[in-house]
């Protein structure tokens, strides 16, 4: 598994309060059994008009084009659990999103695929969108080790992630498959131990 | 953090290692899945060369994209047919029992669980999806799960995890006629916000929940997700254990004092230590309808909307969006707006006493010429059990349509969606832009009994009114 210590790239702002799992990827994409096609649909009905021409939303603006760092206010990817949501946004090129607050279980399912979600304050998640509208092609670089959103090369904030997921992310070990199967006797003893799997 | 409680109880029960990440490993009871979040996971085992760990404590079921009136195979849909075939070949590959069709318990997955005792005092659950919530009104612990994690379940029946802070909401009181479980729960999350349990367990108590059925209490920790709390539970008490007796998978008579006493000693204790309290009088409590795309955007029946400047100024990008979505304006009147569809079911209120409800307050009445109207039963026995006592005769006499048992318009992954702009009174539990399959169509989330007045009137009711004229 790979450690994941650093993202680089450019950022793409969407704003927000509330941005829901099912606004991330309406439910119809779900009807497919695989993730392969996830990466066409992230946004799909806020970028897309009944024709399929694009309606102007950032991840469609040339400006954008590349960027890899997702901008996001607060509780973003709240409601359903569907895990389409970060795959959509992953296939599409997002591998960071930096918010003001994250749904847990999106921001769970985000650390199984490898993608970190780091947290900051409103104030500089506001100066945040504004650079990145203001100077798209800025290079910004995520530090998991220190903590630190560097633009340009310069320190530019500290950043807070949940220290598990951090962790996960920069030990490689966020794919916990291998990890939790290490302990399948203890899981075992575990188990045997609880009265409504013996039983009663 | 708390100390003390069912939460604390639940997860050392079933802590198996702390792990190298500072997570907990934690060993899961209960394994539900069903048809649109487990293929992916499935395939991912099997590229593994792994096995399901514990066949006997995973159940399947199908409800996301199931059609509700003809089941007939193959579907119409060929994508929903392909998902459809390949859970079937998924659990016969795998060993995993299933509850189809034609088992007679198929139905929505939080449904079926406690109805044939799946869910029992003590567990954890994990289902891949987020509704789990629904079965912590047995005093379980039951999360919603992306599919990687799906994945980490059957193939190790345990869960890398976090633990969670424990916000006890207590609700004193009783509550009005025509007031319901599904307005209480819209109460707090209107109260608390959407975000407010990020981080957090919510155990809910009080003299309310303690008159609660398992029913009502099912619709509250159902929408426990949408106040942003992963996990929503009630103490396990005498309700519970009444609910529980003779079901398939209850403990049988034999074993059924040990495992009361066991079930019991898993409640909070009397001194138990919280990381936060909040206190609720249900007298306040009015029938609740949300006018917004988020779940906190609501106002009980009889009030106005809010003003856009009432709002905290972050809030204010939200309430704008939610305005123009809705094509409602502030200070209008919620009573009396306009609704296209009327829709009855989903794991927040397809449960029989749901449609008792219903059906009480359209018993006689006739559903508005301006209305498509439909009832969706939360499973099988649901469906069965509402056709033994004529329910459905009274649904369709007063012009609903009768449907058979799925997830339906809740988001509408299967044929019942809204058409363009039209709106809704729905019985489901979001109000999400889009959620009920049209980008432009609306949502306003009520009780069930509320759906029905809205039905009959053809806009926005207090069903109280109604109950006074029955």
């Amino acid at each position: 598994m790979n450690k994941i210590n650093q993202i680089e790239g450019k950022a793409v702002p969407v704003e927000g309060n509330d941005i829901d799992t099912d606004r991330i990827i309406p439910a119809r994409y779900l009807k497919e059994i695989t993730f392969t096609n996830m990466g066409k649909y992230p946004f799909y009905d806020e970028r897309f008009d009944a024709q399929g021409k694009p309606k102007g939303h950032p991840f469609d603006l040339p400006q954008f084009a590349g960027s890899n760092i997702l901008l996001v206010n607060q509780n973003f990817g709240c409601g359903s659990s569907r895990e389409h949501a970060p795959q959509s946004l992953m296939r599409w090129g997002i591998k960071a999103v930096i918010g003001e607050s994250f749904a847990e279980i999106f921001a769970g399912n985000c650390t199984m695929l490898g993608i970190p979600t780091a947290t900051v304050s409103q104030a500089e998640m506001a100066r945040l969108q504004a650079l990145a509208k203001e100077k798209p092609q800025t290079k910004f670089l995520l530090d998991l080790d220190k903590k630190v959103l560097f633009s340009e090369g310069k320190e530019h904030l500290k950043f807070d992630i949940h220290e598990s997921k951090r962790n996960a992310l920069v030990n490689g070990t966020w794919d916990s498959t291998s990890l939790l199967l290490a302990n399948a006797p203890k899981t075992s003893a575990v188990a045997g131990k609880l009265p409504y799997v013996s039983g009663f | 953090m708390a100390k003390g409680t069912l939460y604390n109880k639940v997860w050392d029960s079933h802590a198996v290692e702390k792990l190298p990440t500072g997570q907990t490993q934690l060993f899961i009871g209960l394994h539900l899945i069903h048809e649109v979040t487990s293929p992916q996971a499935f395939d991912m085992i099997a590229e593994k060369g792994l096995k399901v760990a514990f066949p006997d404590r995973t159940f399947a079921t199908v409800d996301h994209i199931v059609p509700t009136k003809s089941q007939a195979r193959p579907f119409e849909d060929a994508e929903a047919e392909q998902m459809m075939g390949a859970i079937e070949s998924n659990v016969k590959k795998f060993g995993v029992p299933f509850f189809d069709f034609k088992s007679g318990n198929q139905g929505i997955v939080h449904i079926i669980g406690p109805e044939m005792g799946l869910t029992q005092p003590g567990m954890t659950i994990a289902c891949g999806d987020s509704h789990t919530s629904t079965h912590g009104a047995f005093g379980t612990l039951a999360f919603g799960i992306g599919t990687t994690q799906v994945r980490d379940v059957l193939a190790t029946q345990c869960l890398a995890m976090d633990e969670l802070k424990v916000r006890r909401i207590n609700v004193n009181g009783k509550l009005n006629p025509g007031v319901y479980a599904k307005d209480v729960t819209l109460y707090i999350i209107q109260k608390l916000g959407v975000k407010g349990g990020i981080g957090y367990a919510y155990e809910y108590g009080g003299t309310a929940f303690d008159a609660m059925t398992m029913e009502e209490r099912m619709t509250v920790c159902n929408m426990a997700i949408e106040g942003g709390a992963r996990v929503g539970y009630v103490n396990p008490d005498q309700t519970t254990f009444d609910y529980l007796k003779g079901r398939k998978y209850a403990p049988g008579a034999d074993k059924w004092n040990k495992a009361v006493t066991y079930w019991k000693s898993m409640a909070s204790e009397k001194d138990a230590e919280f990381d936060d309290v909040v206190n609720f009088n249900a007298a306040d409590i009015e029938p609740v309808v949300t006018w917004g795309i988020t779940p906190d955007q609501s106002v009980g029946v009889n009030a106005k909307l809010p003003s856009v400047n009432s709002f905290s100024a972050d809030e204010v990008k939200t309430v704008e969006l939610a305005y123009k979505h809705m094509d409602l304006k502030p200070g209008q009147a919620i009573k009396g707006t306009p609704i296209d569809v009327a829709f009855i079911g989903s794991c927040t209120n397809g449960r029989i006493s749901d449609l008792r409800e219903a059906a009480k307050v359209a018993k006689g009445r006739k559903v508005s010429k301006s209305v498509r109207a439909f009832v969706v039963p939360g499973s099988q026995q649901v469906k069965a059990q509402a056709e033994k006592e004529g329910l459905d005769k009274i649904f369709s006499e007063a012009g609903f349509e009768w449907r058979a048992a799925g997830c339906s318009m809740c988001l509408a992954m299967n044929p019942d969606k809204l058409k363009g702009h039209e709106i809704s009174a729905s019985s489901s539990n979001r109000n999400f832009i889009g959620r009920q399959g049209s980008k432009e169509g609306r949502t306003m989330l009520m009780s069930p009994a509320m759906v029905v007045a809205a039905a009959v009137a053809g806009t926005v009711s207090d069903v109280r009114d109604l109950m006074k004229t029955s």
